[in-house]
């Protein structure tokens, strides 16, 4: 069994490869935010009850803040710095922006990588099943009719 | 959060055979351990990591039933075009239940193995009584807040309420749990509180679910999972009925019917009460309302959770007459 302290780990991160040593026990949120200096992963409720650490896993959109570092070796990461293509933000951030679907703006890196998902899942043929599979993303400020709008727009776009 | 070992494992066996070390613990989806040992209630020594064995995840649906590999995740079965024809409460279930992510995340094997949420029990830094905890050391919950409790199959122990959605839907339809070899009817696999609220599943150090196998029937392809709870979704159950449905070549005589209760007990809660009640009974308003309050026979309140025992009732006949309308 490996030892206690740190263990070798290996992380493909938006398209880089990064090894790190770590403790076991540090989530993928952690190892992103306060060893690779990733800080768009927000850290919210740090329970797996607020979705503001929304990421993808090989694709999936999961909480950062309950996955172990270790287990997303092997597996593809992407987060919110790694949405935008050659400077052009991905559609679902320009919605976004377009619908003003944000306040303070600390969950919106969760909401769009959750959006990104959403609308890839099929998950968003009206507005009432977009609130229901977005619904794992909580917002303080309370945006969330304009956060349904920017994923309506953006999935209407993706379907063009 | 405490350290701890990392292991991966890299078969089945070797899974098994790690984790049954004293303090180690199985890793899988992670959303109930890492977020319980964060809390501080779970504390092992060493995770056995089997979220990258092959094989464990396939999830077959045959003429006779189900096979779903205890790594399929909530949200794949919940997808499932057969699962969703042919056992439409499973799928309901799975997808009113946590969070899309949560649901990307969390195994089919995790979920049955997920612990209450019982505010008490996650609290000990506050709540240092806890027999589920800390055996002997009494019950914070009683006495307390206890709007979330259950009021079926509690214990003078423990009042906590099993929160899951899968179960529920998996003991209406007579699912087992595969344990390697050994094969468990869900229905004995979760336990009642008793003197020894600790010891929560019919499962053994040294034991890993593989798979759930859920067998086909006219009734779980005519099913439903009515969930009622304090906000329309990302959110436990204040009550909720799996039902399924057979009726007379009449169209309104029942032939079987399948009944289970969420949100309300302190394990998925069969209520066969209500089953044997409406056998043979014509499909009518009234008589499915009078026979829904058998649901919750012998149920006790603590206070604050005293609407569970109006509450369940409700959306059983609701559930039913539901069904009865999809013709």
């Amino acid at each position: 069994m490996t030892s206690k302290t740190t263990i070798p780990v290996h992380l493909d991160i938006n398209g880089q490869h990064h090894e790190l040593r770590l403790e076991p026990r540090v989530t993928l949120l952690d190892a992103l935010r306060d060893r690779l200096g990733l800080t768009g992963t927000k850290k919210g409720c740090d329970h797996g009850q607020c979705g503001a650490c929304t990421v993808h896993l090989d694709g999936e959109r999961v909480l950062a803040c309950l996955t172990l570092a270790a287990q997303a070796e092997g597996r593809t990461v992407t987060t919110i710095e790694g949405l935008a293509r050659e400077g052009e933000l991905h559609p679902v951030q320009a919605a976004f922006l377009e619908q003003d679907a944000f306040q303070c703006g600390y969950c919106t890196p969760g909401q769009i990588m959750s959006a990104v998902a959403c609308i890839r899942e099929g998950h968003a043929g009206s507005d009432e099943e977009i609130r229901e599979y977005m619904a794992g993303n909580l917002c303080r400020c309370g945006a969330y009719p304009h956060i349904v709008a920017a994923v309506r727009q953006a999935a209407l776009e993706a379907a063009q | 959060m405490r350290d701890f070992s990392y292991l991966r494992a890299t078969s089945p066996d070797a899974a098994r055979q790690a984790a049954a070390l004293p303090g180690a613990m199985l890793l899988a989806g992670g959303t109930t351990l890492i977020d319980l040992a964060k809390c501080g209630v779970a504390e092992p020594d060493a995770l056995v990591d089997i979220t990258h064995l092959k094989g464990l995840d396939a999830i077959e649906v045959t003429e006779r039933g189900a096979t779903i590999g205890a790594l399929a995740r909530m949200g794949h079965v919940a997808d499932h075009a057969d699962i969703k024809s042919q056992f439409p409460a499973v799928s309901e279930a799975l997808w009113q239940a946590a969070s899309a992510q949560i649901r990307n995340m969390a195994t089919i094997g995790g979920n049955l193995m997920q612990r209450t949420r019982c505010p008490y029990f996650r609290d000990p830094s506050n709540f240092s009584a806890c027999n589920k905890r800390q055996p002997g050391s009494g019950c914070s919950a009683i006495g307390g807040v206890t709007r979330g409790h259950a009021v079926l199959g509690t214990s003078q122990a423990c009042i906590a309420m099993y929160p899951g959605d899968l179960a529920t839907a998996l003991v209406a339809f007579d699912a087992t749990v595969h344990l390697g070899d050994r094969r468990v009817p869900v229905d004995e696999f979760f336990l009642l509180p008793g003197t020894t609220p600790d010891k929560e599943h019919a499962i053994e150090p040294g034991e890993m679910i593989t798979a759930i196998e859920i067998p086909s029937s006219i009734a779980a392809r005519r099913s439903t999972y009515l969930k009622v709870r304090d906000r329309q979704s990302y959110e436990f159950a204040a009550a909720s009925a799996a039902v399924g449905l057979e009726l007379e070549a009449d169209g309104r005589t029942i032939r079987t019917l399948r009944v289970a209760l969420g949100g309300v007990a302190t394990k998925p809660w069969r209520a066969h009460a209500v089953e044997a009640a409406l056998k043979g009974k014509a499909l009518e308003p009234e008589a499915v309302r009078a026979a829904s309050l058998l649901a919750v026979e012998g149920a006790v309140d603590h206070g604050a959770n005293h609407y569970k025992i109006e509450l369940a009732p409700r959306v059983v006949a609701r559930a039913i007459l539901k069904l009865g309308e999809a013709a």
